[in-house]
């Protein structure tokens, strides 16, 4: 298990590089989105729009922070369970998308598109909303305000650390759960 | 007659909601520590770690515990001697949580079930009242996370499944969650009842802390040999292995139709926050 350091655009190769249980520090940019903010983004690619987020070597990280206090740029705002966005995840990543960052497991339509395209599911530690907010440097709204929580923002972060759990070569670092009988 | 002002209550109830969105209970802390004594994964290590970490985090700097501040669950015991003065009960607690989310810079989480429009101030509190002898007012608070709601599931078992039935439907419901509602857990079970009230019964029984057992013997020796099944599935922290799955099993039971054997899983992430004030 290897231990990367990353800035966002991530190149395909640098992405096909990382394997389950490797260690990922992210730095730089992030873009935020989860369930609504997910539906209005294909809404838009549907209609043939442009959407507020730069597809291309982007990373989505799956939150919606609490507000933030005074002389902090974002509340709490640790990852939320991913399964909620398979439907759109495959379409993003088809686009340019290189990581998505969550918690929880993936559908085997998202891991076939990780293969596929060139992607990567990260799992934050879920629950750790306090801890992992000391990684975030600058947060702003750029996109659907009025979703209040579920707005996307572009986060700026420093070591922002995480797991790979789904890797472009179709491993899984999730446990399987041992049934006796 | 015991008289309760209103004010008193709303003031007290707001402090509590926003304390526990900070101050992680000290028998999770307790547990969390014991956990990280018996793991053997490293990840699992890791993450135990990373939550002891963050729950202290939490307090020092007055941040949220976790992003996901909940829906507000109340639990009620009204005295049937005491009495509000000046407002009604439901309408005080319902303000005192909405207050509480604002001025302590709580995640508003609660939006219309299709058009998804939030309602922006974290309401309605969801609010289950017993009517109880006695002049004393009990109130139970939960914020309760939407990742491990959406684990959580009820069924109607019949009577000939018995304990094997149950356990079968709880080792089935943990191992299909998995990683998705932050394990290490705590599992509430509701057994008997009907429809409605055994999932209540899952609910309620989280509020007993950790390092109570079950006042029954026979129910805390079923909530041991059903917590060491769970902890052999191999989940473990965040679903990355280990033997810390969950960190309790709460189990209540109520009668229930002879033809009947409702069982409700409610499942609590880690991040387990609740609190309560008794008045007068």
């Amino acid at each position: 298990m290897k231990t990367h350091h990353l800035r966002p655009p991530l190149s395909e190769e640098a992405v096909r590089e990382l394997r389950i249980g490797d260690r990922v520090y992210l730095s730089g940019r992030l873009y935020t989105a989860r369930d609504a903010a997910h539906k209005r983004l294909i809404q838009a690619l549907d209609q043939g729009e442009e959407i507020p987020v730069p597809l291309q070597g982007a990373v989505i990280y799956y939150v919606g922070p609490t507000p933030a206090p005074p002389g902090r740029p974002i509340g709490s705002a640790g990852p939320t369970t991913s399964y909620r966005m398979d439907s759109f995840s495959p379409r993003l990543y088809s686009l340019g998308l290189r990581a998505t960052m969550g918690k929880g497991r993936r559908s085997p339509e998202v891991k076939q598109a990780l293969q596929q395209y060139g992607g990567v599911y990260l799992a934050a530690t879920g629950g750790a909303g306090a801890l992992l907010s000391q990684c975030i440097t600058k947060a702003r709204i750029i996109a659907y305000e009025d979703l209040g929580p579920e707005a996307v923002r572009e986060l700026s972060v420093e070591n922002f650390p995480a797991v790979v759990a789904n890797d472009s070569h179709g491993g899984e670092l999730f446990a399987q759960p041992r049934r006796s009988g | 007659m015991a008289s309760i002002a209103a004010e008193r209550i709303q003031q007290k109830v707001r402090d509590m909601v926003i304390r526990v969105s900070r101050d992680l209970p000290r028998d999770v802390v307790t547990a969390l520590q014991e956990a990280r004594e018996r793991e053997t994964s490293e990840s699992g290590w890791q993450i135990l770690d990373e939550l002891l970490e963050n729950a202290e985090l939490a307090r020092k700097q007055d941040l949220p515990l976790c992003q996901d501040t909940g829906v507000g669950v109340f639990f009620v015991e009204y005295g049937e001697d005491c009495r509000v003065e000046g407002d009604s009960l439901p309408r005080v607690l319902e303000r005192a949580m909405a207050q509480a989310y604002e001025e302590g810079l709580l995640r508003k989480s609660l939006c219309h079930p299709l058009t998804r429009q939030n309602t922006g101030d974290n309401t309605p509190a969801l609010i289950h009242t017993d009517l109880v002898p006695g002049s004393e007012l009990r109130i139970r608070f939960m914020a309760k996370g939407g990742g491990s709601e959406n684990m959580s599931r009820c069924t109607m078992l019949t009577p000939a499944q018995g304990w094997e039935g149950i356990k079968e439907f709880v080792l089935d419901r943990v191992a299909a969650a998995g990683p998705n509602p932050c394990p290490p857990t705590i599992v509430g079970v509701g057994v008997g009842g009907s429809f409605d009230q055994a999932p209540l019964l899952a609910k309620k029984s989280l509020f007993r802390p950790l390092d109570r057992e079950h006042p029954q013997t026979e129910i805390a020796e079923m909530e041991r040999e059903l917590l060491g099944e769970i902890n052999s599935l191999g989940i473990g922290p965040m679903g990355l292995g280990g033997r810390t799955t969950s960190l309790g099993v709460r189990m209540e039971m109520a009668p229930c139709h002879i033809a009947s054997l409702p069982v409700a899983v409610n499942i609590q992430c880690h991040s387990s926050r609740h609190e309560e004030v008794v008045f007068p």
